[in-house]
């Protein structure tokens, strides 16, 4: 069982990347995530120039594959005379992919708060800020939060994009272990295991988190 | 335009490698959604083990464990094989998923019916259930067939021509970086649109003949 030796050599290496991997993922939900709640408001604006152009950074961004994000913001801005880092810019172009997912299940999530509550504050003179402060942005997070969870696993997933930038995370590591010792097979096996080690459990939780968001409705029909 | 051209130069390897992973998902669906729906329960574990492992690992790593790591004896599988094998066996576990809400969409009556009426199992499931439940599933197969669009960009890492590939060559080779990708980028939003349209339009339709 020679491979066994030859994963507990490597682990270290590997868990390195893991959590330079975390970290880019919790980066770009940090970023992320607020710039696609403001996106997911305003999309709704009654301005039709910021309306239109929330639309359009949503879809340029939903539409082009990460990879391309990504590389535009590594080997693309610096025509523009900016240059970032590899980890910079792999955070950089995942936090705007997440920003513009995130801002279309943000969306859905406000819409399905029922359109009584909003007359409600109208009726009561709430202002419109104050409607979505305390009624609308609250109840919606909480019906977009399972959504949310299971894209944070797909953008954990996307982190190993940051390989072709050169970003030294999971697969990185494991890409250059496998270069040196040509034991690819192994290695790659041994990253692909730790990122499911993340994933598998963390779907797990979504659905928990699902059925205990959904509690109310059995009770309420 | 040169790098419009350089762009579009990629177009084809790109549909090709959606389109065959596609199919390649859409038929090996089906068997993985009727063990994960089996009575036995090893059948039913490992089909469970091996959607959540196709799905929980990135599609990078399939790539490159196939591409890299598999060599049997002197072979080893080609830069476009690796990558509809790839995204083929990625896309089953994610339509076999599809096709668990399809099933479940259905009304469980549609079931009973087929009992009560003496017809068997499978062809209750192959003349009823299936065909209904194949209604339910293609906005998604669709929406999912959108972003299997996007997702074949990873084969450029493994040299597959496809668009991004011309992309980064003509970027490192030209001087306009920003340009050749925000034309890349332009040319996947026009390919995703069509289908976009099309999903919206099957959903009105195939949903009116649905028991549910």
């Amino acid at each position: 069982m020679s491979f066994i030796t030859d994963w507990l050599d490597w682990f270290p290496t590997l868990f390195d990347g893991l959590l330079l991997s975390l970290q880019i993922t919790g980066l770009s939900l940090l970023l992320g995530l607020p710039v696609g709640l403001l996106l997911a408001v305003f999309a709704s604006s009654r301005n039709a120039l910021v309306r239109g152009i929330c639309v359009g950074v949503v879809e340029i961004s939903r539409g082009a594959p990460a990879l391309v994000v990504l590389q535009l913001f590594y080997f693309g801005l610096p025509s523009t005379g900016i240059t970032l880092s590899s980890f910079t810019a792999g955070f950089a172009a995942l936090a705007l992919t997440t920003a513009a997912f995130t801002s279309e299940i943000l969306r859905a999530g406000l819409q399905a708060v029922p359109a009584g509550e909003i007359e409600a504050c109208q009726t009561l003179g709430v202002s419109r800020l104050d409607t979505l402060r305390f009624v609308v942005i609250p109840q919606g997070l909480r019906i977009a939060l399972p959504a949310l969870m299971g894209f944070a696993i797909l953008i954990f997933q996307a982190t190993s994009l940051c390989f072709t930038i050169a970003v030294p995370e999971l697969l990185s590591q494991a890409y250059s272990i496998g270069s040196s010792t040509f034991k690819y097979f192994s290695v790659l096996a041994l990253a692909g295991l730790l990122y499911a080690a993340v994933t598998i459990p963390a779907t797990w939780l979504v659905g928990v988190t699902e059925k205990r968001m959904s509690r109310h409705l059995t009770l309420a029909h | 335009m040169e790098a419009l051209e350089a762009v579009l130069l990629g177009v084809p390897l790109t549909l090709l490698v959606t389109g065959a992973s596609l199919s390649i998902g859409v038929v090996l669906g089906v068997p993985l959604v009727m063990g994960l729906r089996s009575r036995n329960m090893p059948i039913r574990s490992a089909c469970r083990y091996t959607v959540n492992l196709l799905r929980g690992i990135p599609a990078i790593v399939w790539l490159f464990i196939i591409y890299f790591g598999v060599s049997i004896g002197a072979f080893q599988f080609d830069a476009i094989s690796a990558a509809i094998i790839g995204l083929g066996l990625i896309s089953a576990a994610y339509m076999a998923e599809i096709y668990r809400g399809g099933i479940s969409a259905v009304h469980a009556g549609q079931w009973e019916a087929g009992h009560a009426l003496g017809v068997s199992d499978w062809t209750t499931f192959s003349r009823i259930v299936g065909p209904q439940a194949l209604r339910v599933s293609i906005p998604s197969m669709t929406s999912y067939a959108i972003s299997l669009i996007k997702d074949s960009s990873i084969a450029s890492t493994i040299g597959v021509t496809e668009i991004v590939f011309f992309t980064t060559q003509d970027a490192r080779s030209g001087g306009g970086g920003l340009t050749v990708y925000l034309l890349a980028a332009a040319v996947y939003v026009a390919m995703c649109i069509p289908l976009g349209l099309l999903s919206r339009k099957l959903d009105s339709s195939l949903r009116k003949k649905v028991s549910r």
